[in-house]
């Protein structure tokens, strides 16, 4: 039975729901406890960034069952203005730490797997997943 | 005896052609056949114990241990049949993989008794019933779904006791790798021997930040004498380790950066100057106990030069 | 959300009960800094005990909160940051430099104590200015 849950995000509320979803899921998922907090922090980043880049969106999450590994799967997307230049915008090393930066590298170092689509004027994708840990 | 058994099982049939009209209902013949393993219970777990000797299983249980467990076994295995419910037969498996598990049985013993049992039964039943062919189809096919849930349910339970048991032994040898020590309060010493790789680092870090919380650390020394080479990934865990610890309230000290370390960090532009590094463990510990209030007197008037 | 204040001699305690939505976490900024200038205090604490995750935002929040109060006069702690948590914010790139850390309120409270207590012993008479580590430990222990 595939899990799939859909959370709009328009409201900074919704940021919150986001992440107690991915809390549940990640539980359900077998997650150590850091992992369920690593993927939280990671879906809170993920929706943020879309209330402050594209205002709305829509965050969905997947329970994935590979080869007898469970994880979860984070679909964050939204029409919002895009992403001009990716490869900078997945640059730096540790000094996100400035504040309201898009945080993706920081997300991408959050989940096993990560991959962002975006056209200019057309909304962003990210697709990111976390494993449970064997 | 004989005649005992046959007036129960006709017993049975009696009372199932009353209840049940017409074909008889899979509930009655696994109540039937429930019937029938209660029956010759002795006979058929003393062949199932025979068998297994036989086909060189459970090499490692003496005979008297290998009937015991047989004929637990068997009765958890009826009661399963009898009941649809797995719980107790789970427990059971689960128990036994446990007690059989450190003394060597493998997996392919606990298949083979599972399915031996299975023939034994199976062959126990064509006996019964090799006069009525269309019987026998039918009591066949009632028991054929519950023995292999049952054989599916014991043997999960054995690979899973496995794969615990495997997950607890890794767990312990990483533990015993990157080992927290305390050295005095609020001072915990982190030696760090051998090859880091990107998952041994995180291991390392997580043990360390629950290290400090549980002995409200406030001064942590990491000692990297005993690492060879560091690429990127691991500079940059370790400077994040020295991050999350300051998160924690606690100071780290890094000692025993080798001249090689140290300059690849400085290439890899991994900044030092948010790390406090002494040179070697006996300095670093001194300056933890420095930070901590701890003031370091010589009571031996012999050092000092008059 | 109201994140309850509670005012402690010269500190002021604030203990965040639950997650915050980006409009709490504005308020608390706001109700902080005011509550700083009112009762003059001289530290803050800040115990997060019961978040479950401290995101960009959030720790930007709590930066700000602990320069602005600086600015007023009084020294901030953070306090309570899980291990689990701890290690999320650093994998963002998250560390809240420049802001003091402790492990619970009782580390924070003897924190502020022991700056107090060298601030005096540095300038007896005068109040120095807080914000500014008056020890030449950078990282604030």
């Amino acid at each position: 039975m595939a899990i799939s849950e859909h959370i709009p995000i328009k409201a900074d509320t919704d940021v919150l729901a986001a992440r107690q979803k991915g809390r549940a899921l990640g539980l359900q998922a077998g997650f150590a406890s850091i992992d369920i907090t690593l993927l939280a922090t990671a879906i809170s980043e993920l929706a943020r960034n879309i209330l402050l880049y594209a205002r709305e969106g829509e965050i969905e999450l997947r329970l994935l069952h590979e080869g007898g590994r469970r994880g979860v799967m984070v679909v964050a997307s939204d029409q919002g203005p895009g992403i001009a230049d990716i490869e900078r915008a997945l640059q730096d090393g540790f000094s996100t730490s400035g504040g309201l930066g898009l945080g993706l590298p920081g997300v991408k170092r959050l989940m096993d797997s990560f991959e962002i689509r975006s056209l200019p004027g057309q909304g962003t994708v990210v697709t990111a997943v976390k494993w449970e840990l064997r | 005896m004989k005649g005992s058994r046959s007036y129960a099982a006709a017993a049975a049939r009696a009372l199932q052609s009353k209840s049940i009209p017409g074909p008889e209902s899979t509930t009655s013949l696994l109540r039937e056949l429930v019937a029938h393993l209660r029956q010759n219970r002795t006979q058929l777990r003393e062949e199932w114990a025979r068998r297994i000797t036989e086909a060189e299983l459970l090499t490692a249980m003496t005979k008297e241990e290998v009937f015991a467990e047989a004929t637990s076994v068997y009765d958890n295995y009826v009661e399963a049949l009898e009941t649809g419910t797995f719980e107790a037969l789970q427990a059971y498996a689960r128990n036994l993989s446990e007690r059989i598990i450190p003394r060597g049985v493998e997996t392919h013993e606990v298949i083979g008794i599972v399915l031996l049992l299975r023939d034994v039964l199976a062959r126990s039943l064509f006996a019964k019933y090799q006069g009525d062919f269309t019987k026998l189809n039918r009591i066949l096919d009632a028991y054929e779904p519950a023995a292999n849930r049952i054989a599916n349910t014991v043997s999960v339970g054995f690979v899973q006791e496995r794969e615990r048991i495997i997950r607890e032994q890794q767990e312990a040898i990483r533990e015993l790798s990157t080992p927290v020590l305390q050295v005095r309060e609020r001072l915990l010493i982190l030696p760090i021997i051998g090859v880091i790789d990107p998952q041994r680092a995180r291991q390392l870090t997580e043990q360390l930040l629950r290290g400090i919380r549980t002995n409200r650390a406030k001064v942590v020394v990491i000692d990297i004498t005993g690492v060879a080479a560091m690429d990127a990934t691991v500079a940059n865990h370790l400077v994040q380790t020295v991050e999350a610890s300051r998160l924690l309230g606690a100071t780290v000290i890094v000692t025993g950066l080798s001249p090689e370390i140290a300059q690849t960090l400085v290439t890899i532009g991994v900044d030092l100057g948010k790390m406090t590094t002494v040179g070697d463990l006996q300095g670093g510990i001194e300056e933890a106990e420095r930070l901590l209030g701890y003031k370091v007197m010589q009571f031996s008037s012999d050092a000092v030069d008059a | 959300m109201d994140v309850p204040v509670l005012k402690q001699g010269p500190y002021l305690i604030a203990t965040v009960q639950s997650a915050l939505t980006d409009a709490d976490l504005a308020q608390l900024r706001r109700t902080l800094v005011e509550q700083v200038g009112r009762y003059r205090s001289r530290g803050l604490i800040v115990d997060v005990t019961a978040v479950d995750v401290l995101d960009s935002f959030a720790c930007r929040t709590l930066r700000d909160i602990a320069h602005m109060t600086g600015f007023r006069g009084a020294e901030t702690v953070i306090v309570g940051i899980h291990a689990d948590l701890a290690f999320a914010m650093v994998q963002l790139g998250l560390s809240l430099e420049g802001v003091a850390t402790a492990l619970d309120l009782e580390e924070g409270l003897a924190y502020l104590n022991r700056k107090q207590r060298a601030a005096k012993a540095a300038a007896p008479g005068l109040r120095p200015p807080a914000g500014k580590s008056p020890t030449r430990d950078r990282r604030g222990h």
